[in-house]
């Protein structure tokens, strides 16, 4: 019998919270992007609804005490996005919003990509794609062997799934029916050079991955309750390891970033300009984020 | 003194203000281009970033010879040694973290061992890749290529001879490493600086000591020398761009003529250009030497400029270095 620390279920104003929260963390997302002068704004910008989720309402953890023994694990395989999840740590606790303003400055522990050396609590060290997917396949591996209670996460891009490791990762998950590994795919359709099916398409992805023994949810990755919902539902398979395949927008809140493959790798102040100038695109960016979804309408306006 | 700086560098070098800066892989792009032209059986593959590789020119002048690849370099690697099976010359670009930092088994049996025209572009090397951090900063790369036989490796100095090296690899037969930075860097050859395989150039003459680079940092040599001119220390600079093989010539009449050796790299010193001299003169003639580099550990983020200083490889570095060297010397 597995193992099994339910999640509990989401709150209308439980929901609501982690609504506010992500338009929050957005908003600290731009500010730290743009200071720094370099990062990534589409993929991190994306995923900002799935951290809030994750960081407070789905892990087990403790920021107070990072290296808590039988904390969830949650690994990055993308890590070019760990922005997102820098501010997502920041808003829970684990260190002071004001050191994200040292992200990607010498000395700083906010590396350009995370780096465990500098800060252990990121749990894995990526960049280099493929390689943080079969690191949580590990780490699985041993908690279902030892009946560890803890759940193991980790957040792949697209564009990343082109990599061969994350295939032979996929095999040996599989194998060994880790279901207590969940992996969740940014499914935003851009990678640097294009779109993903331009590059090198994926699909169907869907099949892929069940081929692979598998079972795939998909879900709406801006819908923070269908998030919760399929991460709950994945801890009742006990078969598989499982796949959320999160369809998200990249650059989402920020309508001239939205879709936009060019703001793949560029930080506000620094990208296209086709749509706006480079010395608007922060405050236009926080106006809309101000704005998101139409639900804080216009509160200045 | 300096007999040959006239010939070789572009007058003004000296002013760090008004020399033209030009990141080394545009000269990677120039030189592709006109690879392209040059022989029809050029092909190029790169693994999502042909932007920042700079191969998109090439992608639009011969879009039936190039292919987008996806994030995927290890077959990236083999697939080129297929098409080069098939009588092609493709060049395979990415950073050099991932080619050829991922796929070094399959340019090693496919590439080399094979011994295929497969040209390797090794983008963004060195710490000076800046805030990305030590994940995408390629400081194994040289040694990684080096111990291949067959393959030859080749670090330019800066754009211009970046599009030389290019232009040789692509003649050259067998497996090619080209590797090249991400930043803007001193432009301080000209059209007519020779480049050749296997040759190093004398950018500056002195007996008293040596400075061998390679790379961008062969700019901050020639400061050091300036620096040590100063203070009456006539330092021969020597740019060693062809990595492997390597000016033996060249090498060994440095140390016998200037008794001490600096060599100055931006890669681990550990297998890197440095060692590849300090491995010949040791069986050779033995010189007191030290090598500047990355001093076994990664890099982090940061600005370039400031990671550069950090990590010690700027001229006044090679000057201190220099002079600790010196005192080694009978
Ligand atoms: C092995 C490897 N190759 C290349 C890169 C350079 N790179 C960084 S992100 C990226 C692809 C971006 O696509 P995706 O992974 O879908 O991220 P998104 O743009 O959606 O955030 C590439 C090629 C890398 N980090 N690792
Ligand atoms: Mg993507």
């Amino acid at each position: 019998m597995p193992h099994i620390r339910p999640i509990p279920t989401l709150t209308e104003k439980k929901l609501l919270e982690l609504e506010t929260r992500a338009n929050q963390i957005r908003k600290d997302l731009i500010e730290m992007l743009t200071v720094a002068g370099s990062g990534h704004s589409a993929g991190p910008l994306g995923l900002a609804d799935i951290f809030t989720a994750l960081y407070f309402h789905v892990l087990r953890h403790d920021p107070k005490k990072p290296m808590w023994e039988m904390r969830d694990r949650l690994l990055l395989s993308c890590g070019h996005v760990v922005p997102i999840r820098y501010v997502a740590m920041a808003h829970a606790g684990y260190f002071p919003k004001h050191e994200l303003m040292t992200l990607r400055k010498l000395g700083s522990r906010l590396q350009g990509h995370p780096e465990i050396s500098h800060m252990p609590a990121l749990e894995n060290t990526s960049g280099p794609l493929g390689d943080g997917s079969p690191q949580s396949a590990g780490l699985a591996y041993i908690a279902k062997k030892e009946e560890l209670p803890w759940h193991t996460y980790c957040i792949l891009s697209d564009g990343e799934l082109e990599a061969g490791i994350t295939w032979e990762a996929a095999m040996f998950a599989a194998k060994y029916d880790l279901h207590n590994l969940t992996w969740i795919i940014d499914r935003n359709n851009i990678q640097i050079d294009g779109y993903t099916k331009d590059v090198m398409p994926l699909e169907p992805l869907r099949q892929k991955f069940e081929s692979f023994n598998f079972h795939v949810i998909e879900v709406d990755g801006h819908n923070i309750a269908e998030f919760v919902d399929a991460c709950r539902y994945a801890q009742s398979i006990w078969e598989h390891p499982v796949v959320i395949i999160a369809h998200t927008i990249p650059g989402k809140g920020v309508d001239f970033m939205e879709f936009d493959y060019k703001w793949h790798g560029a930080p506000p102040g620094k990208g296209p300009e086709d749509k706006v100038a480079r010395n608007k695109q922060r405050e236009t960016a926080l106006k809309q984020i101000r704005t998101l979804g139409g639900t804080i309408q216009s509160e200045c306006e | 003194m300096a007999k040959n700086e006239k010939s070789n560098l572009v007058s003004g070098w000296k002013q760090r203000k008004e020399v033209q800066m030009v990141p080394t892989r545009n000269g990677f792009g120039e030189g592709l281009l006109e690879c392209g032209e040059k022989n029809s059986n050029t092909y190029v593959i790169c693994a999502d970033l042909t932007e920042s590789t700079r191969t998109a020119a090439f992608e639009e002048a011969f879009p039936e010879r190039f292919v987008r690849f996806g994030v995927a370099e290890q077959a990236m690697a083999a697939v080129a040694a297929g098409m080069a099976l098939a009588g092609k010359r493709v060049w395979i670009a990415s950073y050099a973290a991932f080619s050829p930092g991922r796929n070094w088994e399959q340019i090693r049996t496919t590439a080399c061992l094979q011994n295929q025209n497969v040209k390797i572009a090794g983008a963004h090397a060195g710490v000076s890749v800046g805030p990305d951090g030590a994940t995408h900063q390629m400081i194994e790369d040289i040694a990684l290529m080096r111990v291949l036989p067959n393959m030859t490796v080749l670090v330019p100095c800066d754009a211009e001879e970046t599009r030389k090296a290019t232009i040789l690899a692509n003649e050259i037969d067998g497996p090619v490493y080209v590797r090249f930075a991400r930043e803007k860097s001193p432009v301080f050859t000209k059209k007519d600086t020779p480049f050749e395989l296997g040759k190093a150039q004398v950018f500056r003459n002195g007996d008293d000591i040596a400075l061998i680079g390679c790379g961008t940092l062969v700019y901050e040599c020639l400061h050091a020398a300036e620096l040590l001119s100063e203070i009456g220390i006539e330092a021969r600079v020597i740019n060693n761009a062809s990595v492997k093989p390597m000016d033996e010539e060249t090498i060994l009449k440095a140390a016998k003529e200037c008794g001490a050796i600096v060599t100055v790299e931006e890669a681990q010193v550990a297998g890197g250009m440095g060692s590849a001299v300090a491995e010949f003169l040791a069986e050779h003639h033995p010189t007191p030497l030290s090598r500047i580099g990355m001093q076994d550990r990664f890099g982090e983020s940061g600005e370039p400029q400031e990671l550069l200083e950090h990590f010690k490889l700027t001229a006044p570095h090679i000057k201190t270095e220099a002079l600790r060297v010196l005192k080694r010397k009978n």
